[in-house]
């Protein structure tokens, strides 16, 4: 019952809390920039106006794979808030990360193309510190699932430091954040016009809007994950330090300049490496 | 039972009676009846076995026994002068001596020195040998349905190559015989004889086409085989001189029971046989046969080199795995599997043709499936025993439709099938279901990764961990990529090809498309009702490697996969949606296939996949690759039989 | 009546201009005017983009590009021409190359003379430009729901006329 509720929760308040991460950021930015920023609920004004838009696209394919996306993704976040197996999650997220490369792949247009392909070197690179962070919940936990998690007396992260590293260092790369921005970026057209988004007209941008705010919630609840134990106090302790990892994720992105995709790729491999692996070892060792 | 003998028998007679006809029509015939009753036979049998409780059978054939071993004694010599005689036409002499050696080694021990008390028992029938009887059954025999009209298109394609037609589908039957002899097989010296039989029938089928390339590859495939027979030879002399049996399962009994220091000297012959496994599976360093494989017509790679015999290699491991569990041998298996898996799924992105592509993911899952031995664990077992269902049916899936799609387009470069879907429709769905089923949520694949990654933290096997992690990686690179070729839209206006995939070819695919699709949809199912009792038979024990939540989950998944798209994909049709140019900086002549050069003349867009083959290619990585494997099976090898002496 | 008009997404093109008016065009886009504060997005993607504006004259080469980018991009839209070549050619309206302004390929809805046109003028009609846009969006809006209601007087129609055609 409890699980039902968490994913309802989750499935209605995660664009809310999305928008307002959004928003957030870009106001955050804009004052480190030195400008005023544009209002806090802009994510929301954005969101519709796309929807108010005639409807558009260039293959008639990319609606029905984007609405996909958005579902898979939602349902990856439904099945994490309501405490089942965070190993299967990802696995979700990966499928649903498939049909976002589809629908920007059937166009066949050069920029989405592109795009497309360094989206796909993206997941290369990220998903091997995100399968290392379930290993490193299921050595020091014992188990997958989430709801058993969240119950533990200690917090993971005194356990694994290093997973959690790892995995802020790719959440650069999932939030699409300077310099891992390879495929898609959020500023002003860029070297490939929009990436992977070019060919995503009013409604379907807006699906892709909508569907990175669920993913977004996933992920902080992800980082959350590591430091919520049985203790409820710790649950404002999750939510500091997901702020505090939400402000570094912006500051890099205001300070750094996208990177080439094989840079990104050796750093992210060697970063999870050396501290997922190294916490990986420690912990075994210890068993 | 006498199917069981019926089935390793009448592939074999039926390939020499089909070696003697040479009227296409009538072969052809004969091909489809052979098929349908060997598939019937499987079924029959296995009905038999079920309804009989679904139990172990260990079955002699009774008087007749000493007749069919010096039989096949006399077989395996005739093989040996067969090799003998072509390594020399070919001027290969020192590949004979590998197949003299132990032929002449093992005839030693059988005529002298096999211990006359020795068990009488011959077949072993239980849930795993049923399993590989099912594959090498149904879809061996879908292969064989499927090259019938394939190698119709082939020769009216090839003209250059002789029309050797009955004597390819002599060998493809033989090799049916032979396999259904290997996993039924319980005394190590049938076993021996079935594995150099699979090893021939591979090399002659990969020198078919008889051109310099092929003879070469095709000689290298033996003679790596025939050093993974050696190893073979030598480790069924030395256990059958030790402990004066050569019952497969006492071998593994005794793995099981080693309890001090004078027991060890069983882990020698299961660490050779090991080393065959590899040899057979193609693990690293032995995989280029495998590659150097994909110049044979398209069945014999379906059949051979990817559904069946390379399969062979990991029947033995799964057998072994109790014995292997938590011992040096498992700690070899596991991690050349495991780097077989990574190195394998990194080199493979670099390939731009198809069946290269398919080479190396099979190389790259049998890698999977060899760790999953290695480690010994019941879940790892489990996930290896799906991994390998699905795989055969997915792989076997993608090389006939690979070589369907070569007859038509004349290319199998995966380049060239940008746009598939909408030139050759049907192939295109097809290949789109089993690349999904190869890697996708919430399919076999997947599950397989899941318990494989959880039974490696449990057997501190940190290595497994990060080949696992990072070969899902870039395995889903190369799988993604090739789906998106298939999709994307197609630039050039080409006339539409003309689908020349014949009706039999069809039959096969679409069939093998459905049981993939039943099987991702069913697969809880047949977890609970089927591979749960083969692990309790491996193990002894019980234990729930798939929790009860999980079952529920995967289920939601699965259903939720095919209906979300199904669902969306209809409520997409009746929004009205606005067509418009992709975007080429408002440059688009009008088609999205040109754009306005800046002579002002249409110019042809052409986009292509990520290939890195100047950092990860075959040419770079293979070398480094094999001396680390070879290094590491030496210093391992030399422990085992150090400690074993 | 949605309110659009607080997220315009901008598309700049230049024709053939001297590049004057684009730096005066980005000017306003830079943090000293911070045109994002009114939730002006610099898009390069028509596709994404409700406002176009155009800097410079039109030429043969050009004519047809922005004729597609126009095209891509989805209703409501505004075109805003910056700067007198944009407006009617300017000061090379009689070059042999030079097909005229912004007018002569695809319907402008707001003039910004000027040579450069000062970050002021570009501003003000931009302003102009939202609010046109929030027009455009609500007539936009009340034809999607018309057509609905449309085709559902279609449907009553053709009943009563069958009723009518029994009857008599």
């Amino acid at each position: 019952m409890k699980a039902i509720i968490c994913s309802l929760c989750y499935v209605i308040f995660a664009p809310l809390i999305g928008g307002l991460l959004d928003g957030l950021d870009r106001k955050i930015s804009a004052r480190m920039q030195g400008r005023v920023g544009p209002p806090l609920l802009q994510p929301f004004y954005d969101l519709n106006k796309l929807h108010n838009k005639q409807l558009i696209a260039v293959s008639k394919s990319q609606t029905f794979l984007m609405i996909s996306y958005l579902l898979m993704m939602i349902l990856t976040g439904a099945l994490f808030y309501a405490g089942y197996d965070i190993l299967m999650c990802f696995f979700v997220m990966s499928t649903a990360s498939t049909f976002l490369y589809f629908a920007a792949i059937v166009t066949g247009s050069p920029y989405s193309t592109i795009g497309a392909s360094r989206e796909l070197i993206q997941m290369m690179a990220y998903e091997p510190a995100v399968l290392l962070a379930c290993v490193g919940f299921y050595l020091c936990m014992g188990t997958f699932d989430v709801a058993k998690i969240i119950n533990s007396v200690v917090s993971p992260i005194v356990y694994l430091p290093g997973f959690f590293i790892a995995f802020v260092f790719i959440l650069t790369i999932k939030l699409r954040k300077s310099p891992f921005d390879i495929s898609t970026s959020h500023h002003a057209h860029q070297e490939l016009i929009k990436g992977l988004t070019t060919e995503f007209g009013a409604k379907n941008l807006a699906l892709f809007q909508l569907t990175e705010w669920y993913e977004v919630t996933f992920l902080c609840g992800v980082v959350g994950l590591f430091i919520i134990n049985s203790n409820p106090i710790s649950i404002i302790g999750a939510i500091a330090v997901v702020f505090v990892v939400w402000f570094l994720e912006i500051l890099i992105d205001n300070c750094s300049a996208r990177v080439k995709f094989d840079l990104m790729l050796k750093i992210s491999w060697i970063v999870t490496l050396l501290s997922a692996g190294v916490n990986l070892l420690i912990l075994m060792i210890n068993r | 039972m006498t199917l069981g003998f019926f089935l390793i028998c009448f592939p074999i007679i039926m390939s020499l009676i089909i070696f003697c006809i040479r009227v296409n029509k009538i072969r052809n015939f004969i091909a489809y009846l052979s098929t349908i009753i060997i598939m019937a036979a499987v079924g029959v049998f296995t009905f038999f076995w079920v309804k009989n409780g679904s139990q172990i059978m260990q079955l002699s054939i009774g008087e007749i026994t000493e007749a069919v071993d010096k039989l096949i004694l006399i077989a395996e010599l005739i093989l040996m002068v067969v090799v003998t005689i072509l390594c020399f036409k070919y001027k290969k002499y020192w590949i004979s001596l590998l197949s003299i050696v132990p032929t002449l080694l093992i005839a030693y021990f059988e005529l002298f020195l096999k211990n006359e008390a020795d068990t009488d028992i011959r077949l072993y029938i239980d849930h795993l040998s049923i399993l590989m009887c099912l594959i090498v059954g149904v879809i061996g025999c879908l292969i064989v349905i499927y090259a019938v009209g394939y190698m119709h298109g082939y020769h009216h394609h090839h003209i250059d190559i002789e029309d050797r037609r009955y004597y390819f589908f002599m060998i493809l039957f033989m090799f049916l015989g032979c396999m259904f002899g290997f996993v039924l097989s319980e005394n190590l010296l049938w076993i021996d004889f079935f594995w150099e039989m699979t090893s021939v029938c591979s090399f002659l089928l990969i020198g078919y086409t008889k051109t310099e390339e092929a003879i070469n590859n095709s000689f290298r495939a033996l003679w790596m085989n025939l050093l993974g027979g050696c190893a073979l030879a030598v480790a069924i002399v030395y256990f059958g001189i030790k402990a004066q049996t050569v019952s497969f399962h006492s071998l593994i009994i005794m793995g099981q029971r080693i309890s001090d220091h004078s027991d060890m000297w069983v882990l020698m012959p299961i660490a050779l046989i090991a080393f065959a496994a590899f040899t057979k599976a193609a693990q690293f360093p032995f995989s280029t046969w495998l590659i150097g494989a994909m110049v044979a017509p398209t069945p014999s790679s379906a059949l051979l080199h990817s559904a069946t015999m390379v399969k062979a290699g990991i029947y033995i491991l799964f057998r072994l795995s109790p014995a292997m569990a938590g011992t040096r041998v498992g700690l070899m298996v596991s991690f050349i599997g495991g780097f077989t898996f990574f190195a394998a799924s990194v080199i493979a992105i670099a390939q731009s043709d198809g069946k290269k592509v398919l080479a190396f993911s099979t190389i790259s899952n049998l890698g999977l499936m060899v760790a999953c031995a290695g480690v010994g664990r019941a879940e790892t077992i489990w996930a290896g025993v799906f991994l390998m269902i699905f795989h055969a049916i997915s792989k076997s899936l993608l090389f006939q439709d690979v070589g369907a799609t070569e007859n038509s387009i004349h290319s199998r470069d995966v380049e060239d099938m940008h746009g598939l879907l909408y030139r050759l429709p049907r192939l295109a769905i097809i290949m789109f279901i089993g690349i999904a089923g190869m890697f996708l949520a919430p399919f076999g694949m997947l599950i397989s990764k899941w318990s494989a990654l959880k039974a490696s933290v449990d057997e501190s096997n940190i290595l497994l961990v990060f080949f696992i992690c990072f070969g899902s990686a870039t395995t889903s690179f190369y799988w993604t990529k090739w789906m998106g070729k298939i999709i994307s839209h197609e630039h050039t206006d080409e006339e539409k090809v003309r689908d020349i995939t014949k009706k039999n070819e069809l039959i096969s695919l679409i069939v093998h498309a459905i049981l993939m699709i039943t099987l991702c949809a069913f697969f809880p199912l047949l977890s609970k009702l089927y591979v749960d009792s083969l692990l309790m038979e491996m193990f002894g024990t019980y234990e729930d490697v798939l929790p009860i939540s999980i079952l529920y989950i995967l289920v939601a998944i699965i259903i939720f996969v095919f209906a979300i798209p199904f669902f969306a994909y209809i409520a997409s049709k009746k929004m009205k949606t606005n067509i418009k140019l992709s975007y080429m900086n408002g440059i688009n002549v009008g088609n999205n296939n040109e754009f306005v050069n800046s002579f002002g003349d249409p110019k042809q867009v052409w986009m292509s996949n990520y290939y890195f083959h100047k950092k990860i290619g075959q040419r770079k990585l293979m070398m480094p690759i094999q001396v680390f494997t070879t290094a590491w099976i030496v210093v391992l090898l030399s422990m085992i039989i150090s400690s074993a002496i | 009546m949605s309110m659009v008009k607080k997220s315009p997404w901008v598309l700049h093109y230049d024709g053939s201009s001297c590049n004057g008016c684009d730096i005066e065009v980005l000017a306003c886009l830079t943090p000293v005017y911070d045109a994002e504060r009114f939730g002006i997005i610099n898009t390069g993607d028509p596709m994404q983009a409700d406002i176009l504006l155009l800097t410079g004259g039109i030429n043969s080469q050009n004519q047809a590009v922005v004729k597609q980018l126009y095209d891509q991009m989805p209703r409501p839209k505004v075109v805003v021409a910056i700067g007198v070549c944009a407006c009617t050619g300017g000061v090379f309206k009689e070059c042999y190359n030079i097909i005229g302004g912004a007018d002569t390929t695809v319907p402008v809805d707001i003039y910004v003379p000027g040579c450069a046109a000062r970050p002021q003028a570009i501003i003000d009609g931009i302003v102009q430009a939202i609010d046109l846009f929030q027009k455009r969006s609500d007539e936009h809006e009340l034809l999607m729901k018309n057509k609905g209601k449309k085709a559902d007087l279609k449907t009553k129609e053709n009943n009563n006329s069958s009723d009518k055609g029994n009857e008599a």
